[in-house]
């Protein structure tokens, strides 16, 4: 090192560049720019014209001294300058230089690195023998090789903290064999917390010659999972200061980020280590979000705890009859009530009761089910720890083996019972209060819960004991028993609003939420881990020593009997998965604080003396590109005030231009008059297809039906609605008429958008290809247009109406539908597969819910067009025959409204009898009541 | 410059390949133009109607017009009006320098070279005019009529070998008087032969208009820096540091020259004219077309 007054040079050979600093004058001076080949014509013209303000040759002084200086810098920063150099005394010897590289070293890595550093270049300027040991646990076993320092200096500065604690080789005498001649001074770089053999290395050492300790600059603090039901953290430090714990995972959008942040509770103190307790008091939604805590303002590996299993949500499994496919059916399916109230907040997991067990699931419910063939399946799996939580229903209150199930919390007296029902008496029940120290415990019963029906229990010695939930009349509600380590939870009603409005309310989800925190979560413990098939651990995710996260698809799966030794050499702190089960390998743990007996403790005081080389190189980059921008300006003629004038009135432009949403927000939402009116009333609309004369046909067809439909019946609708699909509003429509013409343009794909939002919310679309007289005169086939318009809609499976559709009789009774034609299939959603016709009874029980599309080809606006005064516009038929036909249009044209309107109304079972009669007496089409 | 048979056909089959495009785009611009009846406005030979004369002495019996004399007493004649056909030399500038074109900043900028844009225009207008009757030849051979004509004109441009030197002189041995002359070209370099050429025609009667057909390049001089400007042939050339300095400098020189040669045209009855490649073609081909006309 070469001294200067109070600088240093670490490399001063360098500063001999210098002297060629005037050769770099000259070539920078004599460098005039290469001018530019240009074929031109006009040559002629520009002969012996001068050049008005020669540019210079030559580089003007100042840019060549700002480029000389800059030069000039950049070799006095690579000749290593230090202001006020620490100039050590010259020790002899060999020197052993010991870095702890665990993740509490991970906060102050830099000054450790420059500290061991110094003591390298110290050795090399010396000439001493120098050894390495980065205590990561990595190295290799064996004596430690000493050589020049300077050799040492990249593997240092290529060591990185690790995300487990310090480890030092497990034979220090082994590991000093080699030591050359001379008493072996240490400098230990350490990171204050005991380690394995730390004392036995320091003995051996200090046995050996001097022992020089650098003290961690910093308090260590730790984060570290708390074992218990209701996990909870605990925040480790050195010092008593209560350093917030932020939980981070993704927000609803998906982005990580902070969620919460814990404060930590009341401290002790115990051995110069202060302990925190830290709740994770947050709601399940959030809780279940978080994906890793970490100590606010730390960066190291043992300040990050990552949630797992212990802290993660609990996985359900679901099990009960598939919901239907019908729309509006999912409101009658159990499985949908505890769907909506357990998927917040855990993981569900749906199938049958085979599949379910198979994902090793911390709860499974049943809706309603009994004698299963897995129930010894079951039942293993409850004693092994799994909580079952089962619900009541019609099938368990009829079957006839209610006694035999063995998953029962107690024994149920078949039959159930109905209170406040059409034939019972009494009032449907409430619910009791909560016992104070059960289960609920602080759940406030609503008053407006009703229970209408129950399955009941038979009186036993431990039935009081087993409840958890009664009603009123303290008959059980909720039961539950223990098996071997499980447990069997019974709800006396159905998952469904049938028995009870109990699932409709927020009181189940929050019971829901109660009795699944209380279910044992699956943690394997280590015999299990190692027993089973999958006891290897494969890490998804692995932290740093800086406790970031870092990729883990190079390391190997790491087998389960390790994993439960902690983190350490190819196990970095991480989440590990086998098979369905996660678990985290957090490095944070109890603090145990290092003792240095005999050693001598370095006093941070003595800084090792300003390192001038990043300010310097800084300078020199600000000049150099100072340069580029004064070399520039050169170039372009100096015409600076042009180019900043036009910068300005661009960005001036840019703030000013208004943002694109602000415009959007502006401009108020348009609401069309006809569909104000439509909304108002019971409007029947019809499809704008661009040829004039169809479209007034439509028109007069639906007031001609509006008309009859208001003498006849109690619907009044008002004048027809024509809608243009490309911009209209269908949300308040309910019937839609589309006549299929040929050159008809196919709708924009907002518009089929919107036109399956409308079939889907309930309406129905009547497509009407008005070629009826097909197979007579001829006519144009529209199938083909028919296809292409509706094929981008969500139609289910048609077929042709059968003869016991709620169609035929949801106003008058009808067997076929003609309009200005008549004999032509009309097509409407296909009945499930499995109806049948009940003995004695006239109609099959067919779909619930309305056909979202009638499609037919009789032209029934044409028969339904009656003008202003009331008279047809369209001649149907021929004679009193066509006038009949058009009577029977009108039914049918009244009963497609009355089914668009109230639905499967008429398909209900109570109005056979009714219908029956009418059949038995009328055998045409005669007037039903509605 | 001497070239073997095949070399003379392998360029000829390559510029005739350019042909049909020369032929379209000048055919696309001519019919742009519809000829008027190019009457002298008087009595004389011709195919169009003139007037109803009274017969008088000296016309044959032949050329009274039966049916206009049967409703009246008198005899008349139908006169026609006289047309005559003109001859018109159109002089396409074959120098280096006119085989330039200026590079555009994007591709709407792509321009023809100068020399393609006069032939375009030179041969449009031969087009017209022998649409309208006249006689067309490119300077130095005979002016003939008829469509076959136009075919050959348009051989002949595309064929037509560049000079060795940067500009071209227009051949003052085949002026005709009675004639009409075109001149197409950049006239970048000497200006004394034109000069001279005009009013050696001006002399023999000859009247005509010359052309200058300019790369916008040319017109607004856009360079900046250091440039050495070179000429087609490189013979030429102009080493420059501050290439943008130069420019006011240039344009004068421009407008100069242009003065002169504006005032040499009229004072010899011409016309001289500008036109810039950037600019459509057909509003060039109009201007031309007037000044024959005029």
């Amino acid at each position: 090192m070469l001294i200067l007054g109070p600088l240093g040079f670490a490399t001063p050979w360098l500063l001999a560049a210098l002297a060629a600093q005037p050769v770099l004058w000259l070539i920078l001076r004599a460098m005039p720019p290469a001018p530019k080949r240009l074929a031109f014509p006009g040559v002629r013209l520009l002969q012996g014209l001068r050049d008005r303000n020669p540019v210079a040759q030559r580089t003007p002084w100042w840019l060549l001294l700002l480029r000389i200086l800059a030069v000039g810098l950049l070799i006095l920063a690579f000749a290593g300058p230090l202001w006020k150099p620490v100039v050590t005394a010259p020790a002899s010897g060999p020197l052993l230089v010991i870095v702890d590289s665990g993740w509490a070293a991970a906060p102050d890595w830099s000054a450790r690195q420059a500290r061991a550093e110094r003591a390298l270049n110290d050795a090399a300027a010396a000439g001493r023998p120098t050894a390495l040991l980065m205590a990561d646990g990595q190295g290799a076993d064996g004596p430690l090789a000493f050589e020049a320092a300077d050799r040492l200096i990249a593997g240092l500065n290529g060591a990185a903290p690790q995300a487990w604690t310090s480890r030092l080789p497990d034979d220090p005498a082994g590991a000093l064999v080699d030591v050359p001649e001379g008493p072996l001074s240490t400098l230990w770089v350490a990171d204050g917390l005991d380690g394995e053999n730390r004392a036995a290395w320091l003995s051996a050492l200090s046995e050996r010659g001097p022992v020089t300790v650098v003290p961690p600059g910093r308090p260590i603090t730790a984060l570290s999972l708390a074992e218990g039901d209701t996990p909870s953290l605990t925040l480790h430090g050195t010092d008593a200061l209560p350093r917030a714990i932020l939980a981070i995972g993704p927000d609803p959008q998906g982005i990580e980020r902070e969620l919460a942040k814990l404060t930590p509770g009341d401290p002790v103190t115990e051995g110069g280590i202060t302990r925190h307790p830290v709740a994770i008091d947050l709601p399940p939604e959030l809780r279940n979000r978080i994906t890793r805590f970490q100590i606010e303002g730390e960066a190291h590996a043992g300040g990050v705890v990552l949630a797992d299993d212990r802290v993660r949500r609990r996985k359900v499994g679901l099990v009960g009859d598939q919901d239907s496919a019908a729309e509006g059916q999912q409101l009658l399916s159990p499985l949908h009530y505890l769907r909506q109230a357990l998927e917040p907040t855990s993981d569900v997991v749906e199938g049958g009761l085979g599949d379910v067990l198979n994902t090793a699931p911390d709860v499974i419910v049943l809706a309603d089910q009994i004698g299963m063939p897995e129930t010894d399946q079951l039942a293993a799996w409850v004693e092994d720890g799994g909580m079952l939580i089962r619900f009541a229903g019609p099938r368990m209150a009829a079957s006839d083996r209610l006694a035999d199930d063995p998953l029962l919390p107690v024994r149920l007296r078949p039959g159930g019972r109905d209170i406040g029902g059409a034939l019972s008496w009494g009032d449907p029940r409430g619910l009791a209060e909560f016992s104070g120290d059960g289960l609920f415990a602080g759940l406030a019963a609503p008053e407006d819960v009703a229970i209408r029906a129950q399955l009941m229990a038979e009186p036993a010695p431990d039935l009081s004991s087993r409840t958890i939930a009664s009603l009123t009349d303290n008959t059980p509600l909720i039961t539950r028993a223990e098996r071997g380590q499980g447990q069997v939870v019974l709800f006396h009603v159905t998952a469904n609003a049938e028995w009870s409005n109990l699932p409709i309310s927020g009181l189940f989800v929050e019971m829901l939420d109660r009795l699944v925190a209380s279910a044992r979560a699956s943690v394997p413990d280590e015999a299990q881990a190692t027993d089973r098939e999958q006891s290897f651990w494969t890490p998804e995710l692995v932290l740093d020593g800086y406790g970031r996260t870092q990729n883990a698809d190079d390391l190997a799966p790491v087998l389960g009997g390790d994993l439960a030794l902690g983190p350490g050499p190819g196990q970095p702190a991480g989440l590990y998965r086998a098979g369905e089960r996660q678990q985290a390998l957090n490095a944070g743990g109890p603090l145990v604080l290092a003792t240095w007996p005999g050693a001598v403790i370095e006093e941070a005081a003595s800084a090792p003396g300003r390192d001038l080389k990043p300010p310097l190189i800084v300078i020199a980059v600000l000049l150099l590109a100072l340069d580029a921008l004064a070399s520039a300006l050169l170039a372009r003629g100096m015409r600076v005030r042009r180019g900043a004038t036009a910068a300005m009135v661009v960005g001036a432009l840019i703030l000013m231009m208004p943002a694109p949403g602000a415009q959007a927000q502006a401009t108020p939402t348009e609401i069309d008059e006809e569909t104000i009116r439509a909304a108002d009333e019971v409007a029947l609309a019809y499809v704008l297809t661009g040829e004039e004369d169809v479209d007034l046909l439509s028109e007069q067809g639906l007031s001609g039906l509006a008309r009859v439909m208001s003498l006849r019946t109690s619907v009044e609708p008002g004048a027809p609605v024509a809608i243009d699909l490309d911009t209209a509003d269908l949300s308040v429509l309910t019937f839609l008429y589309w006549p299929v013409t040929e050159g008809q343009p196919t709708p924009s794909p907002q518009a089929y958008v919107r036109l399956n939002h409308f079939l889907r919310s309930g309406g129905m679309i009547l497509f009407d290809t008005r070629d009826g007289d097909l197979a007579g005169v001829g006519g144009p086939d529209m199938s083909g247009t028919l296809q292409a318009l509706a094929a981008p809609l969500d139609v289910p499976p048609l077929a042709p109406i059968p003869d016991d559709h709620v169609l035929t009789r949801s106003f008058y009774l009808l067997e076929d539908f003609p309009g200005r034609w008549q004999g032509n299939p009309v097509w409407a959603e296909a009945p499930p597969a499995g109806a049948e016709r009940l003995e004695g009874q006239p109609f099959r029980t067919l779909n619930d819910g309305v056909s979202p599309v009638v499609i037919g080809a009789n032209s029934w606006a044409a028969a339904w067009a009656l003008d202003e005064s009331g008279v047809p516009v369209l001649p149907v038929g021929r004679g009193f025959e066509g006038e009949r036909q058009r009577e029977m249009a009108f039914r049918f044209g009244i009963n497609l409204i009355m089914y668009v309107l109230t639905g499967n109304y008429k398909s209900d079972q109570v109005h056979v009898p009714a219908l029956l009669d009418r059949l038995r007496e009328e055998s045409g089409e005669i007037e039903v009541m509605p | 410059m001497m070239a073997s048979p095949a070399d003379l056909r392998t360029r000829a089959q390559s510029a005739a390949a350019a042909l049909p495009a020369l032929v379209l785009s000048a055919e696309r611009l001519a019919a742009m133009i519809a000829p008027g009846a190019h009457g002298l406005r008087r009595g004389g030979a011709g195919e169009d109607f003139w007037q109803y004369r009274p017969a008088g002495q000296g016309d044959t019996a032949r050329s009274i017009d039966w049916r206009r004399s049967a409703r009246s007493d008198q005899q008349f004649v139908r006169d026609r009006e006289a047309q005559t056909a003109q001859a018109v030399q159109i002089w396409v500038s074959a120098g280096r320098g006119m085989d330039f074109a200026g590079s555009g900043s994007g591709p709407r900028d792509e321009r023809p070279t100068k020399r393609e844009r006069a032939q375009v225009l030179g041969l449009a207008l031969a087009m017209l005019l022998l649409r309208g009757g006249e006689k067309v030849a490119l300077a130095g051979s005979p002016p003939r009529a008829g469509r076959v004509q136009g075919d050959r004109i348009a051989e002949a441009l595309a064929l037509q070998p560049l000079v060795e030197d940067d500009d071209d002189i227009p051949p003052a041995q085949s002026l005709r008087p009675n004639q009409r002359v075109i001149l197409l070209g950049d006239f970048l370099g000497d200006v004394d032969p034109l000069t001279d050429y005009i009013a050696q025609a001006a002399a023999m009667g000859v009247r005509g208009a010359a052309l200058q057909v300019l790369d916008p390049d040319e017109e607004v001089f856009p360079f900046a820096g250091a440039v050495l400007f070179q000429s087609a042939t490189g013979r030429m050339r102009h080493d420059t540091r501050d290439a943008g300095g130069l420019r006011d400098a240039y344009l004068s020189r421009l407008a100069e020259r242009r003065a002169l040669l504006t005032d040499t045209a009229r004072a010899a009855g011409w016309h001289f004219g500008t036109h810039d490649t950037a600019t459509p073609p057909a509003s060039a081909l109009m201007w031309l077309y007037r000044m024959l006309e005029g």
